[in-house]
């Protein structure tokens, strides 16, 4: 069985925001750039189903769509455990594109299950599973917190309004995952890191197709008013406020 | 030319996120000059598919077949396609929930319709069709063209204010065919929730951090969120530590929530933890360190120890409920 784990490069979590010129973009100075945090936790998930021999999987693979720009991502990707990497070289546009060349190669590549992240904390589209597993005409489970095989079928976990539920799906299939599915993301060791390097990252070139959305300006959040302190010993003018004046409770 | 809005149940009831959507589908079709047809999967008795009509859609297409009584994301997009096609839906209009992140990514390549995903506001310009996107997990918001002829759009729950608009609407009911095929999803268990508010359609949330030191501490803020009618939240620590169970988690790796009131005690505000809260409308903080950026996000605070804070905020709703 072949795992294909789907990894976004995004700013660090903690990034505060500021906009490149032009406004439609962001300003990427000093920016420190990450594997989005679900597609960690998928690569970590990933590798422990591995880990376990049982499962009978061969390799996990991290695929990403970008430019050069991201391969100190994908050789983070190799160092926290990946067996191998492949990159199609362009800039990832939106969702669409993004989804049409993974599963151009996932064609070719037949992979068993495909692992990606619920939303990248970039773009927060949710979209680029759900498209691959339509591309490619499979089935899908989205918003899984956990995935196991029993007797070589998945069992997963799917969160729903009000519940749970625990479904399984025939291979191949695309599991859309999110919090829940690896308790932590994996750290590299020094030795992950070295081995990192001599790792096989595939280049392919990207297949031509026009993307269907644009961001053309980005703004920052409205700001909020400054907060209004309450006595501690005096909770009753907090409710008081909410009541009559954010008229909230 | 229609918008069509895809309206989930729950156990054959519709809530408030389902008249939010239809609500907004009616936004849509009056600056495209347009009506709205609903669409529902499922076993919905007329009179509960009738209230629709209260927000504005003139047809709801009702569908109660068996073999959909799984949620599976291949089918069901097949069905909403199949009737985007018959009712010339320029816009598909779906919610931001798990079972919209499902079938909208399908959708956008069935239809080749490009996706705006988490949208909080009308298109602010029909051309080119602009539309408000939640982006950087809430440090930006992005004008989103879409280019394709048919547009999907996923709505956030709780950004949009119910508009009543009486139509007569008229339901059909509909019985397309299901490919046996598709249906691949096979459900071997179920687990609900039960008696308790669920976070993402609570009006008030009452949350705890790491500040409130022992997962033993929690019963006075469940107390409060009781008291209050509100669903109870944790930080991603607490969730982590295992002092509350991880669906708890609101941050942005956990859920995304958009409350009237938020209150968070003993949680300091990380960028994380605000990614996930800062379009409720009011945030109230209760932190012993008047430096936590937690009031710089909230409208309300109170500087002290949770743990004695919380009892008396008990007692003062007690008291103001009597």
């Amino acid at each position: 069985m072949k795992i294909l784990v789907c990894i976004s490069n995004v700013p660090d979590t903690t990034t505060k925001i500021k906009f490149a010129e032009g406004n439609n973009s962001i300003d990427t100075t000093g920016i420190q750039w990450v594997i989005n945090p679900w597609d960690e936790l998928s690569l970590t998930r990933a590798l422990e189903l591995k880990d376990d021999a049982v499962n009978g999987i061969k390799a996990v693979t991290v695929i990403h769509v970008g430019t050069a720009a991201s391969e100190p991502t994908i050789r983070k990707a190799l160092a926290i455990g990946a067996d191998d990497a492949i990159r199609v070289n362009a800039v990832s546009s939106d969702a669409w594109f993004v989804a049409y060349q993974i599963a151009e190669v996932a064609k070719k590549e037949q992979f068993d299950l495909i692992i990606c992240g619920i939303e990248s904390s970039d773009f927060n589209g949710s979209a680029v599973g759900g498209m691959i597993s339509e591309f490619l005409g499979i089935p899908s489970v989205s918003a899984v917190s956990s995935i196991k095989f029993e007797n070589g079928q998945p069992v997963m976990i799917r969160e729903i309004d009000g519940g749970k539920e625990v479904v399984t799906v025939p291979a191949p299939f695309v599991a859309i995952v999110q919090k829940g599915i690896a308790k932590e993301p994996r750290i590299a060791a020094m030795r992950g890191i070295m081995i990192a390097r001599s790792k096989p990252v595939k280049l392919i070139e990207p297949v031509a197709v026009d993307p269907l959305t644009q961001i053309v300006e980005l703004e920052k959040p409205a700001p909020r008013a400054a907060c209004k302190f309450v006595d501690a010993d005096n909770p009753v003018q907090l409710l008081d406020l909410l009541q009559n004046e954010a008229k909230v409770i | 030319m229609s918008v069509l809005v895809y309206t989930e149940n729950w156990d054959g009831k519709f809530k408030k996120f389902s008249f939010e959507l239809v609500s907004y589908a009616t936004g849509v079709a009056k600056m495209l000059n347009t009506v709205v047809t609903a669409v529902s999967i499922g076993k919905v008795d007329e009179s509960e598919l009738s209230k629709l009509g209260n927000y504005g859609a003139t047809k709801i297409i009702s569908i109660n077949n068996e073999q959909l009584a799984v949620f599976d994301s291949q089918s069901y997009t097949s069905v909403i396609a199949e009737i985007s096609v018959i009712e010339n839906a320029s816009v598909i209009i779906i919610s931001n929930n798990n079972t919209g992140k499902a079938i909208a990514p399908r959708l956008s390549v069935r239809l080749k319709a490009g996706l705006g995903s988490g949208i909080s506001r009308l298109p602010l310009s029909l051309e080119p069709f602009t539309v408000y996107k939640r982006t950087y997990s809430g440090n930006a918001f992005a004008h989103l063209v879409i280019r394709s002829d048919i547009k999907i759009l996923t709505l956030a729950q709780n950004s949009f204010e119910l508009v009543e608009t009486p139509a007569n609407a008229i339901i059909e009911n509909l019985n397309p065919s299901v490919d046996g095929s598709l249906l691949k999803t096979v459900l071997k268990d179920v687990q609900k929730q039960s008696g308790k508010v669920l976070l993402t359609d609570a009006d008030i949330v009452v949350s705890g951090g790491r500040g409130m030191k022992s997962p033993d501490n929690w019963p006075p803020l469940v107390e409060l969120a009781t008291l209050l009618g509100a669903a109870t939240a944790c930080s991603r620590p607490v969730s982590d530590e295992g002092w509350r169970p991880h669906e708890e988690h609101t941050g942005q790796t956990g859920k995304i929530i958009a409350p009237n009131l938020y209150i968070a005690v003993g949680i300091s505000g990380a960028t994380q933890h605000l990614a996930g809260i800062s379009s409720s409308k009011y945030i109230v903080a209760i932190n012993s360190d008047k430096d936590a950026p937690i009031f710089q996000a909230a409208q309300y605070g109170i500087v002290g120890d949770a743990m004695k804070v919380l009892p008396k905020l008990v007692e003062a709703v007690k008291e103001i409920r009597k």
